[in-house]
């Protein structure tokens, strides 16, 4: 099937930021509205595309639409075309629907900055990279909205630039994800070189008989592109630091979509890694890894952005957990993500609307006893709050049970490691989330006599209601009947092997509850009875102090890249200056001082150069004289 | 009389020349010394077509003078423009290129 509506998905945000950028600040009044159509509008034809799909049967829903080749070398070759499918459909969906809520949101939480228009610009920027990214039908197409969305990222993160400490964030964004750019060009190089293709129905055709190693090493390649991409270990430093961007950037893009590609890039290789076991087992305990270690962060936290900062890496964790379970586990990867990219962009925005009524303070121990200044934020936010702790019948039940029996399924040692991580990850979700929502909307006031928290206007709470709304429903929707299984199954194509019953859904369902009402217990006792102080106490543990430096992601970081980094560069620029230019300067004084000396003998006399050719004759005549002698 | 003699004359005419030309500033003088040792080899020339019997040497003789004439007539026409515009005859201030 072809559809030629597919590109009008990109080019309207697209378009719209390029005007938003050209036009300057002509277009300051009108920016922000403009912006917001243009992304609602590509929801609409995202919508209408969906239609048409459910129109059609399962193996023909995908449709593809040929823009232009776009590299024709000898046998090699690649258009610019983009493929909707199953898989790239939920994402359209999410990306618009969730980004033109922000964008609504954005246009009051912004309203009282100067650079509203290029903010929006920046917006429409990345929904239309982001766009890209999960419609283009090969590596070498998603590499261009990989590389859009990081571009867009690093210039919201760094949009108050005028702050060095946020265009250091920005920067730190960036370099971490060119790390892990270079996992996924790598992959695609190597999957040109050992198959041939880079379109995925090629690579998909070609991986059944290609040897495992090379599959092993794509698969590994991207699974690095995807730790840069969705902040997993070990590259997932820069996130926290990336909560320098605006709010909305924050629940956008550093928590409902952007952060989620390296979850669509390993789903949409399936046929990779399943080909693949090593690659397929090592992108689970990358998951496993990650989920314990955002986890941890989260606990530590007093910055509300960062712990929601570091939840988000956690529940990332566990998309690619599930998504390294295989076929079993794609499917529920995908549910959580689509479920997360509700009510995590609920609770940032919940979290934007707060430090919008406290003068964007950020610092939970200044916040306390919210709930009766701003109820609509503490209803939206606790909606999201229950949705990601797994509270049935909210939406983060359904999806992370989900992964968490999977993970039990997988059956023998590994099975019981990812399972119980998986366990242990809820409870401790569980207790953060609950010491998150005490800290900012119960007990005592702690906030400074300046402050006057209000509710925010209405064109901030109403997107943070419709993704309560989401928060709630979409769970129920996405697994009743196995709906979201049913409906990828085309793409992620699980073949049903024998499923371990480990342990039975309701056992697991029972003891995730368990441990999640532990976690909320322990935070309730810690954080409710007794009081919060308004300076973090110092006296604390060895691993609070660790956990409050980020597990020291940053400090391992600098010691084992940066500083033996710097070494190396400056050892190279010492080379460069001594060995290089020293070559080059050494020719350049032998060339300059043997010209001056010659130089002496050109004397301007007509006298002496006929002197010179007397004696260049004489000794001519001479050497002939000696040499026939 | 011994035809050396002559090469002998030749060679003191074309050192004397050239002594000339190195030596002196004036540019007459020094053209003067020029045209010296041109006389000096076609004085060899002819000493040598006349050793050795036969008409080579004189016949390039011929060719020399004619060249020599017309470098007279070059040669004297430069000196006489720069002598017109610099007031100065000397080759030791017409060092324009070493500029």
């Amino acid at each position: 099937m072809t559809s030629n509506s597919l590109v009008y998905l990109i080019a309207l945000p697209l378009i719209g930021s390029a005007v938003l950028l050209l036009a300057g600040r002509r277009a300051d009044r009108w920016g922000h509205v403009l912006a917001t159509l243009a992304s609602g509008s590509s929801f609409v034809v995202g919508l209408y595309q969906f239609s048409q799909m459910l129109a059609r049967s399962g193996e023909e829903r995908a449709v593809t639409q040929k823009l232009f080749s776009w590299i024709s070398v000898g046998s090699f070759k690649v258009d610019a075309a983009l493929m909707l499918d199953q898989l790239s459909i939920c994402f359209v969906l999410l990306i618009t629907g969730v980004g033109t809520l922000i964008h609504i949101y954005s246009i009051a939480y912004m309203s009282h900055d100067l650079d509203r228009r290029r903010f929006f610009a920046y917006l429409n920027l990345f929904i239309a990279a982001m766009l890209l990214l999960v419609l283009g039908d090969s590596y070498l197409n998603l590499y261009v909205g990989w590389e859009g969305v990081g571009l867009a990222s690093y210039l919201l993160i760094g949009f108050w630039n005028q702050k060095p400490t946020y265009a250091t964030a920005a920067k730190k964004a960036f370099i971490a994800n060119r790390v892990g750019d270079l996992g996924l060009s790598l992959a695609i190089m190597i999957s040109f070189a050992t198959l041939g293709t880079v379109s995925f129905s090629g690579v998909k055709e070609q991986a059944e008989h290609a040897s495992t190693g090379a599959l092993t090493a794509i698969g590994i390649m991207l699974l690095v592109a995807a730790t840069g991409k969705s902040a997993q270990f070990p590259l997932q430093a820069w996130l926290g630091d990336a909560m320098a961007g605006p709010t909305p950037v924050s629940a956008l893009i550093h928590a409902a979509t952007m952060v989620t590609a390296g979850v669509y890039l390993i789903v949409r290789s399936n046929f990779i890694f399943d080909a693949a076991p090593t690659a397929q087992l090592m992108v689970a305990i990358v998951g496993a890894i990650t989920l314990l270690f955002g986890a941890i962060i989260g606990m530590a936290k007093d910055d509300i952005k960062k712990a929601l900062a570091a939840s988000t890496m956690s529940q990332i964790g566990y998309m690619i957990l599930g998504a390294g379970l295989g076929p079993a586990g794609y499917a529920f990867a995908i549910m959580h993500l689509l479920t997360h990219g509700f009510f995590k962009a609920g609770m940032f925005l919940g979290a934007g609307s707060v430090m919008h009524g406290m003068d964007d303070e950020v610092n939970m121990r200044r916040f306390g006893g919210l709930r009766k200044f701003m109820p609509i934020t503490f209803a939206t936010f606790g909606i999201g709050y229950l949705a990601i702790i797994g509270v049935p019948p909210f939406a983060g039940f359904y999806s992370k049970d989900k992964i968490i029996e999977v993970a039990f399924n997988a059956g023998g040692v590994k099975g019981w490691i990812f399972g119980c991580t998986a366990l242990l990850g809820a409870a401790i979700t569980a207790f953060y989330m609950t010491r998150l929502v005490i800290m900012t909307f119960a007990g005592n006031k702690r906030w400074d006599a300046k402050a006057h928290p209000h509710e925010s206007p209405a064109l901030m709470w109403i997107p943070m209601v419709l993704l309560a709304v989401g928060s709630v429903a979409s769970g129920f929707i996405f697994s009743q009947g196995n709906s979201l299984r049913n409906w990828l199954a085309p793409v992620v194509e699980h073949e049903h092997e024998v499923e371990v019953e480990l342990l039975s859904p309701a056992v697991v369902s029972i003891l995730a509850l368990l441990l999640v009402a532990l976690g909320v217990g322990i935070a309730v006792m810690k954080y409710l009875r007794t009081e919060v102080l308004r300076e973090a106490p110092e006296n604390v543990s060895i691993f609070t102090k660790i956990a409050r430096r980020d597990l020291m992601q940053d400090a391992f970081n600098e010691a084992v890249f940066m500083r033996p980094g710097q070494k190396v560069t400056a050892a190279l620029v010492d080379i460069d200056k001594f060995v290089i230019d020293g070559a080059v300067r050494g020719v350049a004084r032998l060339t300059q001082g043997s010209g001056s000396a010659l130089r002496t003998t050109q004397t301007g006399y007509v006298r002496s150069y006929a002197m010179w050719i007397l004696l260049g004759a004489i000794g001519l005549v001479a050497t002939i004289w000696i040499v026939t002698l | 009389m011994n035809p050396a003699n002559y090469l002998y004359v030749s060679v003191l005419l074309f050192v004397i020349g050239a002594i000339g030309v190195v030596v002196r500033r004036n540019a007459i003088v020094v053209f003067m010394c020029i045209e010296l040792m041109l006389n000096a080899s076609n004085l060899a020339f002819v000493t040598f077509a006349r050793i050795n019997g036969n008409l080579d040497g004189q016949v390039i003789a011929f060719f020399t003078m004619v060249v020599a004439a017309c470098e007279v007539v070059i040669g004297l026409a430069i000196i006489v423009t720069i002598y017109r515009t610099r007031r100065s005859a000397s080759v030791d201030d017409a060092n324009l290129l070493k500029r």
